[in-house]
């Protein structure tokens, strides 16, 4: 078992993260969003980063991306700078982030995966198409590759968006709240892909919310609350005292003792 | 139709059709971005840069008023930012403050000043000029291949033409980055699109179409031209390249229906005198708008009920 790290602010970043920040702040006009937070997710694990509303989940997962301006602070991919890995990175925005009402079909969502492959003008293949196919039937959702996105459930909206991270073939994938919404099939099956991207040798980092599940589907966590709380394996860090530091008053004892007790 | 057809209505037709082509195509985008006021914007700050182009050099030449139209446009680009964010309002809010101030001020600018002289007023920066667009020396179709008369072709015609053809190839080069950073501009920045680059971009494209435009016919069918088509070609289909499509053929017919409206409508109806080109080719997409939003296999506003429960 990995000891929780100490992250020591002189040293490098480790290169052998896939994803590691140091001193990371951003800020929404004057209104702090993160204060220098640091991180280092393991390689090969599923991690997940809690916290309550508002508390700068997702601007983590922009902010280390370069979606959004950072105020300081340092991010590397694999031991590199972001710029130069992107297309080892797969994003997955939050469902409601984009405008289901686009005039798409699941299919053509996919292919815009393959666009960093394809490039901007080459012709779409039978071959990539294909690939495309294939990612969506890996998230159950084969046959509705022809659908327009806005005739489909929030959770085939979100496995769609799946699909796509899935063929960009990437070694590191980011999902900002990918059970949100979703029914209880869609999150069995995000899971189930999730677990083989895993064994696959990949890495993954979610932003999540549900607090129930985070020692069922996650190894490593960031508890995060405009600082870093407590960063590690989760049977060390997902704590009573953490996470009552994390949510403050907002949670209660009785459903501190619950989660700890499901994840023991 | 002869002689008669080439020399008075076939030149207005095809610079409608080009204006129309030119302001629908950018149009697609900027509605899916929800950015459709942009092109209402634009079309109506154009209007004080002419002013001032005319007041500066004293002519009403291609050049200058372009330029002037331009240097408008990256005013209020400019000053809308500068209203949002000192506002802390939405874009929209900004957008509509700025626009309407500017083109007040362009109607103010034109009355003070004599532009008696030249055909520059308030009306025709609304409708322009369509009508008087016509090819004298053409004598029949004949013309079209002789390169005398083609040199007297209003140049309106040749200027709309290309910019209607330089922004379909702009819209076929870049049609993926276009599509990807309207439907999803947090993944397009991830993989390491110029997202910035190519909304401005867009709204340059936009720009340049409006200008070319207003001069020929006028802001009204800019503006509609931008938004009905479009907006129409939506109802009809759930596919991009298939919208865009329809975008052209709206867009097209628009420009025709609404010039022959024009000329004939009111004598059929047994009135004495034509009416507004410019006024009836919007109101004929808006008649499309209307119609799609009746019939249009693709109204059902189907993203609502699935996306509609936001976390």
């Amino acid at each position: 078992m990995a000891e929780i790290s100490l992250v020591d602010t002189r040293n490098a970043l480790d290169p052998a993260s896939p994803l590691a920040v140091r001193g990371l702040t951003v800020s929404y006009g004057e209104k702090p969003a993160l204060f220098s937070l640091d991180a280092t997710f393991p390689a090969g694990a599923m991690s997940a980063i809690v916290g309550p509303n508002g508390a700068g989940k997702s601007t983590f997962l922009k902010a280390a991306l370069g979606l959004i301006p950072r105020v300081s602070g340092e991010v590397q991919v694999f031991g590199r700078d972001v710029d130069r890995v992107r297309d080892r990175i797969a994003y997955v925005p939050q469902r409601a982030s984009v405008d289901w009402d686009f005039p798409t079909t699941a299919i053509d969502v996919v292919l815009m995966g393959l666009y960093g492959q394809i490039g901007l003008w080459r012709r779409i293949s039978g071959q990539y198409k294909a690939r495309a196919r294939a990612c969506l039937d890996r998230v159950g959702m084969g046959e509705f590759a022809d659908r327009q996105i806005g005739q489909l459930s929030g959770g085939q909206q979100q496995r769609v968006f799946l699909a796509r991270a899935l063929a960009q073939e990437a070694d590191l994938f980011l999902l900002d709240e990918p059970f949100a919404g979703v029914d209880a099939a869609t999150e069995r099956a995000i899971i189930d892909v999730l677990k083989s991207l895993q064994a696959e040798g990949r890495s993954i980092v979610a932003v999540h919310h549900d607090l129930s599940t985070v020692p069922d589907y996650f190894d490593h966590v960031m508890l995060v609350n405009l600082r870093r709380i407590a960063e590690g394996p989760v049977r060390q860090v997902f704590t009573a005292a953490a996470l009552s530091e994390t949510y403050g008053g907002r949670l209660g004892a009785t459903q501190i003792d619950t989660l700890i007790l499901q994840g023991a | 139709m002869g002689a008669e057809f080439v020399q008075f209505s076939l030149t207005p037709i095809l610079i409608g059709i080009f204006a129309a082509i030119a302001c629908a195509l950018p149009g697609n985008f900027l509605i899916l971005r929800r950015q459709a006021l942009i092109g209402d914007a634009i079309s109506h700050v154009v209007l004080p840069g002419i002013v001032v182009a005319f007041l500066v050099t004293g002519t009403i030449a291609t050049g200058p008023m372009l330029l002037g139209a331009a240097g408008a446009a990256l005013v209020a680009v400019v000053l809308i930012e500068t209203v949002r964010r000192l506002g802390k309002i939405e874009p929209g809010a900004a957008m509509g403050v700025v626009f309407t101030a500017l083109f007040a001020g362009g109607v103010l600018l034109l009355e003070q000043s004599d532009t008696s002289s030249v055909h520059l007023d308030v009306e025709h920066a609304l409708m322009g000029n369509l009508e008087q667009l016509i090819w004298l020396r053409a004598d029949g179709w004949g013309s079209l291949v002789d390169p005398v008369a083609l040199a007297a072709l209003p140049p309106e015609l040749p200027r709309m033409a290309i910019v209607a053809v330089i922004i379909m190839v702009l819209t076929v080069l870049f049609w993926r980055p276009l599509k990807l950073t309207s439907f999803d501009e947090g993944f397009a920045r991830a993989i390491g699109l110029p997202v910035n680059l190519i909304a401005l971009g867009l709204v340059a494209t936009a720009a340049a179409a409006a200008v070319a435009a207003f001069d020929a016919v006028g802001s009204i069918i800019v503006i509609a031209m931008f938004i009905c088509p479009p907006a129409a070609a939506r109802l009809m289909t759930n596919r991009l390249s298939t919208q865009v499509a329809w975008s052209i053929a709206f867009a097209v017919l628009s420009a025709v229906l609404g010039y022959v409206l024009a000329g004939y409508g009111p004598i059929w109806l047994g009135a004495a005198s034509s009416v507004s080109a410019a006024g009836m080719v919007a109101a004929v997409s808006g008649v499309i708008l209307l119609l799609a939003c009746l019939f249009g296999p693709a109204r059902g506003r189907v993203g609502v009920a699935a996306g509609g429960e936001a976390p």
